[in-house]
Formats: C-alpha cells, sequence, structure tokens
C-alpha cells in the first residue's frame, strides 16, 4: 500500500508540474461541450425553398402562405422558369423548388384536381424525408380546408368522417434533439480525454527510458498500474463533474434520473477508459503507435457504432454484434436513460454490468501484458 | 530545389517503412473503416418497434392496424391490454412508438363522426421520432381517405382531392442516407488519418534530439516542412484510392463527375490536414500533448462541425461561421458534388480555394514556428 501511495505521489507531482497539460484534461472538454453541444442538431427547420409561382393567383399565394407560415419553409428565392430551380439545388441554395403550374388557382376553384410539383434535393436523405413529410402535412392540411370552404357553400352536403391523429411525445416533448445529442457529445468527450491519457502513460517511460528505473525498483507491476491509473482517475472523475454540470445547466438538459447513479455509472465508465487506454500503451512500442492503435482502433469505431447518432437497430445484424465489444454502446445507453427517461439501477443493471466486466478484464489484461514484458 | 528535399523525403520515407504497424494502418485501416461503418451508417428510419392498445377490438380498427404491420417502417412487437402496459414497455424501450386506438373507432366512423386514435412516441431520439410521426401519420391519412371515399360512395358522391400533390426527389430518389453519408465518411476518415501522421513528426524529433541535425543541415524550415509533407501526401493520396476503391465494390458508390478533379480536391485538402498535423507539431511541448490536441482539434469537430452528418444550415450562426475552420466543410462539399450530382468546377472552385487557403496558412505557419523555435 506505502509503495503504491508513493507511485501515486510521484505521478501526480509529474502531473502538477506539467500545468498545462492539466489545463487542458480539464478546460478543453468543458470547451469542447460549450461548442459542440450546439452543433449536434438534427431539427429540420427554415429549409430554404424556391419557388416558381406561374398562377400568381390568390390560391397559390395562400398556399405559399400556409408553407411559410408552417415555420419549416422559408420562401428564399422566387424563380420564372421550373428549370431555373435547377440552379439553386444544384448549388445547394435550396433544399426544396416547389413548382405552382399555371391555373393552379382556377383548377382548385372548378373542383379539378390541381397538379402541385415539389422537388426535393435527396442528397441528405435525413433532412429531405423530414422536409417531404412537412410539405406533405401543408399540402394535405391546405387541401382539407378547401374541401370544408366548399362544403360550407353548399349545406345540404356533410363532410366525410376522418381519421385524426393526436400525438404525444414522451420523455422530450418538443423532439429537441440536442437533449439527444448532447449526452452523447458528453459521453464522447469522457472517452477521448481519458483515454488520450493513459494510452500514452508507460510507452512514454518506455521512450524515454525511465521505465527500467522503476523496473528495478522491488515495485510490483499491478502496484506500478494502480498508481499510475489513480491520478487519471482523479482527473476523469473531475471531468465527468464539469461535463455534466455544463449538460445540466448549460444547456438546460432535464435529468430526470439519480444524479448519484449517474455518478457511479460515470466512473465505471471511466474505469473501462482507462483501463482501454493502459492496455494500448502496453501493447505499444512507440507513442506514435499508441496515437494511431487508440484513434483507429477505439476512437473512430466508438463514434459510429455507439448509436451516438446512428441507431445501432438500424445497422445490419452482423455489425450490430460487433457493437458490443464498444463500451461507450453501452454508457450512451446508460447516460441517455437517466438523462431523458429517468432509468433506475432496474432498467440499466445489464449495461452496467457489462461496462464493470469489460473494465475488469481489460484491466487485468493489462497487468498480464505488462507482466509477460517483464518477464 | 526538390534535391535539397530529396533526402529528407528519403529519411522520412525509411522511417515511415521502419514502422509497420503504423504505416499498415495509415494505408490500409482507412479503407477497413469504411467498410466496416459503410455498414452502420444509416439514418433510414425502418422496422421501428411498435406496440398496439386497440380498444377497439372491431374488424375495422384491426383493418387500421393492419397498416402499420404490412409497413415497412413499423414492426408491431407488442399488443397489449392497457395504458400501464404501454408505459413499461415505453419505459424499458422495448418500444418506441405505440398506437392507441379508441374505444367506439368503428361505430364511430360508421356514424360519420371524426375520430381519435393516439400516437405514445419516445421522443429521446428526436430525429427518429419525427420521421416515425411522419410515418404513422401518412398512414392514417391514407386509412382516412380511403374511409371518406367509401363514406361519400355511400351517399352517391365522387371523391375528390384538390391538390393532385406530386413530389420528386433528385440526386438520391431512393432516399439512400448511405449515399450521403459515405462520401462524407470518406472525408472524415483521410482528414483524421493525415492529421495523426503529421502530428508527432516534428516534435518527436525534438524529444529524440534529432531535431538538432536537421536544423544545422542550412536547409530552409519551408523546406524541411515540404520534405515532411510529401511522404505523408503520398502515403495518404493512396489510402484514399483504396478508400473510393472500397467505396465503389462494397457500396456501389461510383464517381458521377470527373475523377481528375475528385483527386485535385483531394491532394488540396490532404495538403490542409497534412499542414494541420505538421502545425500541431510545431507548437506542442512533447509528444502527448501533440496527442491531445490533434484529438480535440480533429476527431469532434471533423465529425459534428463538418456538415458530414449534423446539417450546418441548423446550427447557431456562430457555429456556422465557426465551421470554416475545418477543411473537411469544403471538402465534403467538393466529394458530394462530384461523387453525387456529378457537377463540374463551376460548382466547387471557390471551395478548392478554400482549401488552397487552408493548407497555405497552416504549411507557412508550421514553418514559421520551425524557424523560431530553430533560434
Amino acid at each position: 500500500m506505502k509503495t503504491i501511495l508513493h507511485i501515486i505521489l510521484k505521478e501526480f507531482w509529474q502531473i502538477r508540474r506539467d500545468k498545462r497539460m492539466l489545463g487542458v484534461t480539464l478546460l478543453a472538454p468543458v470547451f469542447q461541450l460549450l461548442l459542440l453541444g450546439y452543433a449536434a442538431t438534427t431539427d429540420v427547420r427554415s429549409i430554404p425553398m424556391a419557388v416558381c409561382d406561374e398562377d400568381r393567383s390568390a390560391t397559390s399565394r395562400e398556399l405559399l402562405r400556409q408553407f411559410t407560415n408552417s415555420g419549416y419553409f422559408v420562401h428564399a428565392y422566387d424563380v420564372m422558369t421550373p428549370r431555373d430551380i435547377d440552379h439553386y439545388l444544384d448549388d445547394g441554395d435550396a433544399w426544396v423548388g416547389l413548382v405552382i403550374p399555371p391555373e393552379f388557382g382556377t383548377n382548385v376553384l372548378a373542383r379539378r384536381p390541381a397538379p402541385l410539383q415539389l422537388i426535393s434535393d435527396g442528397t441528405n436523405s435525413s433532412t429531405a424525408g423530414i422536409s417531404l413529410g412537412y410539405a406533405g402535412q401543408v399540402v394535405s392540411t391546405f387541401s382539407r380546408s378547401i374541401v370544408l370552404t366548399q362544403i360550407e357553400r353548399r349545406p345540404q352536403l356533410t363532410a366525410p368522417p376522418s381519421v385524426n391523429t393526436e400525438v404525444r411525445v414522451w420523455y422530450n416533448p418538443e423532439l429537441k434533439s440536442r437533449n439527444y445529442m448532447v449526452p452523447g457529445v458528453v459521453a464522447m468527450i469522457l472517452l477521448i480525454i481519458t483515454m488520450t491519457l493513459t494510452s500514452i502513460a508507460i510507452v512514454r517511460e518506455k521512450e524515454s527510458g525511465t521505465l527500467e528505473q522503476l523496473l528495478v525498483t522491488p515495485i510490483k507491476p499491478f502496484q506500478l498500474i494502480i498508481g499510475k491509473l489513480m491520478p487519471f482517475v482523479l482527473i476523469g472523475i473531475a471531468d465527468v463533474t464539469l461535463v455534466l454540470t455544463v449538460a445540466r445547466f448549460w444547456f438546460d438538459v432535464p435529468l430526470r434520473g439519480s444524479v448519484i447513479l449517474l455518478y457511479m455509472m460515470s466512473g465505471v465508465f471511466v474505469l473501462t477508459t482507462l483501463g482501454l487506454g493502459l492496455f494500448i500503451s502496453t501493447i505499444s512500442k512507440t507513442q506514435q503507435q499508441a496515437m494511431m492503435t487508440a484513434q483507429f482502433f477505439i476512437f473512430m469505431p466508438s463514434i459510429f457504432l455507439s448509436g451516438f447518432t446512428f441507431p445501432i437497430q438500424n445497422m445490419p445484424q452482423s455489425i450490430q454484434y460487433v457493437t458490443y465489444v464498444i463500451p461507450l454502446r453501452y454508457f450512451m445507453e446508460i447516460i441517455r436513460g437517466i438523462f431523458l427517461k429517468g432509468d433506475g439501477i432496474a432498467e440499466l443493471w445489464p449495461q452496467g454490468l457489462a461496462l464493470l466486466t469489460f473494465g475488469i478484464i481489460i484491466l487485468t489484461l493489462s497487468i498480464l501484458r505488462f507482466h509477460k514484458r517483464l518477464a | 530545389m526538390f534535391r535539397r528535399i530529396r533526402p529528407i523525403i528519403i529519411k522520412e520515407l525509411r522511417q515511415i517503412r521502419r514502422d509497420t504497424r503504423s504505416l499498415g494502418l495509415l494505408l490500409v485501416f482507412p479503407a477497413f473503416l469504411v467498410f466496416l461503418i459503410g455498414y452502420a451508417l444509416n439514418f433510414d428510419v425502418k422496422h421501428v418497434k411498435l406496440a398496439i392498445l386497440d380498444q377497439d377490438r372491431s374488424p375495422r380498427s384491426r383493418e387500421y392496424i393492419r397498416a402499420f404491420s404490412t409497413s415497412e417502417y413499423f414492426d408491431i412487437g407488442y399488443n397489449v391490454g392497457s395504458y400501464a402496459d404501454l408505459t413499461t414497455l415505453l419505459n424499458e424501450g422495448k418500444a418506441q412508438m405505440a398506437v392507441v386506438t379508441p374505444v367506439k373507432f368503428a361505430a364511430d366512423l360508421l356514424a360519420g363522426r371524426d375520430v381519435d386514435v393516439q400516437f405514445l412516441v419516445d421522443g429521446s431520439d428526436a430525429n427518429t421520432a419525427t420521421m416515425a410521426i411522419g410515418y404513422a401519420a401518412s398512414i392514417t391519412q391514407t386509412y382516412s381517405a380511403s374511409i371518406a371515399t367509401a363514406a361519400l360512395a355511400r351517399s352517391g358522391r365522387e371523391s375528390y382531392v384538390p391538390v393532385d400533390f406530386r413530389p420528386k426527389i433528385w440526386y438520391n430518389p431512393e432516399l439512400v442516407s448511405a449515399k450521403f453519408l459515405l462520401p462524407g465518411l470518406f472525408g472524415f476518415i483521410l482528414m483524421l488519418s493525415a492529421v495523426i501522421s503529421t502530428s508527432l513528426s516534428v516534435v518527436r524529433e525534438k524529444e529524440h534530439g534529432t531535431m538538432e541535425q536537421l536544423m544545422i543541415s542550412r536547409l530552409h524550415t519551408a523546406e524541411i516542412i515540404i520534405g515532411k509533407t510529401i511522404p505523408y501526401l503520398a502515403v495518404s493520396l493512396l489510402s484514399s484510392v483504396l478508400i473510393l476503391a472500397t467505396g465503389y465494390i462494397f457500396f456501389q458508390i461510383s464517381v458521377r463527375g470527373s475523377l481528375v478533379w475528385f483527386y485535385a480536391g483531394t491532394t488540396i485538402f490532404l495538403l490542409g490536414a497534412l499542414g494541420q498535423g505538421l502545425f500541431i507539431s510545431t507548437i506542442a511541448p512533447n509528444q502527448q500533448m501533440a496527442f491531445l490536441i490533434s484529438v480535440l482539434t480533429s476527431l469532434l469537430p471533423t465529425f459534428l462541425l463538418s456538415g458530414f452528418v449534423f446539417p450546418i444550415s441548423s446550427m447557431p450562426v456562430v457555429l456556422q461561421i465557426l465551421s470554416n475552420i475545418t477543411p473537411t466543410k469544403f471538402y465534403l462539399i467538393v466529394v458530394r458534388g462530384i461523387i453525387l450530382k456529378g457537377v463540374g468546377l463551376a460548382a466547387f472552385w471557390d471551395q478548392l480555394l478554400y482549401m488552397a487557403i487552408f493548407a497555405g496558412i497552416t504549411l507557412t505557419l508550421s514553418s514559421v514556428r520551425l524557424l523560431r523555435r530553430a533560434e
């Protein structure tokens, strides 16, 4: 125990001497979250629309008014012919083009089906799908209002029955994507900062030759590992506190579950990421190798396969199996569950257990690797 | 000048070749990641897990629910008897959406009265929720229209839809999100590999003490920077060929526009990315800091600010301005234009210019920093 304490003190000493490093590890996560929390939004609002109104009647203007009043579309450009729309879509200045053919108003008043064309830029399928949905809603509301006014004029007719929908959104009633994305960014930042710290820790001493000095002392490998890890655990916990505070109080993400549970789970997650970092450190010869291994094997797969932005259930089955070896996947579910749904241990124990198992295995492996290297 | 730079290039190439693991990672792993992650990149919301609470249990309500089960967007997972059951399913994440039919669904419709169907939606993932609501609403609209037609037919009237709405999708008519996302993934992976390949190169020489040797070689710092850039440019370009081939073989992504411009754009982009890495390398005090800075400035900023996944136009204005610090933003406009739209130089010459400016700035700054350091 005393030896471990000595190593911890030595590590702390080293970290404190490197003030710049300490500053970066504490300030960078907050700064990144403050900035990137705003970037991660999938909300589709103010879709720029190029309009070719060849009718210019009261009816076509009413339709346009309904498009802009919906809040989803901005009447950004007016063009003379439908061909002119091409140019705006090609350059990406407009996302949709609306063509109102001549006689649109006359047709509607004469109870003839009036064609209406919408051209959507499908390159971003997600926003295109959402904007088509909104356009469909606007047009069907417009259609229904026309039918109703026509029926009003002829009192002998009654409107046919319709099935209306009443939508109730739970957990995130305003459908703000930020509430879902900010906890995701928090998890990502914790992974990056804690792993970067440890993945280089041991390999650096190896490169600079100070590892040999440590090895000739009667320190046991597990003592060394724990001693090396402790300061990073503390930095990790400080980072957890900082980013969670920013998420809750700056971004106003509702925290419906227990703070204590969130803290405990974050602790388990940080243990896992530190373990992963150490493991990389023990299998790398140079800092460059450690860095590339962390980047290619951990960071890049984690960003895509953890469910951070791409829902896991949409992936092919074989890729879904791959996601099980990505610790961030479990923590994503945990942090979002606690924040948005108020999930407790009853719902989250499988993910917690998976993380803990992963952490214990990877730490054990690091110690074993280290042993082998000594022998 | 080339004769003076050649020895540095040869030296760097030797160094790259000696570290086979790093070389392998830089050359082949990006293509492998495209292969692996390409399947995971998917915003297409399909097979949303649906729970049903049918309070009417009439042939008519069953017919309505069947419309959901035949749609590929929904998988009916549960048929429950009470609200409490729905709550549990949504809380545990076993269902993402629930449809509740009212008690007198069939009777009301038959009597010509409107009915309200209720959707309960797990809104935590706002994007998926918005899409799912859109699909469910359009299924309901179709059903409602068929009911209305039948009711009108019974009273001897014809059904009539005032607006004949014809949406049309360009560039990506089937709205496959992979088509939009894969070119983005190319840019993301190239950017990260390029930055990490150079971000240690200068600081490593400093730590090893070999920097002094370079400095007394009477080479201008600009020449050293160019000499260090060229070998990694070659590696990254080779890697980009593999990436493009992977996209073509596994995801049928073919280049609609000009391959020459594709590679011209890629070269300019890579120069900027390598320049960013070199600059980090000249300002970092040690390799650990260089790693930390390069990960913090490239990983999440590229992912979140480049328009890869999150549309830049949906971000706050400050972030829209800030998004210009990542060259990937410009590159994505170029590759998406060339690959998806098949547009020519006229549509993206300005982006090439921005990337060239970025490369010029980062490479010049690196050489200036190196000079300062030498003195």
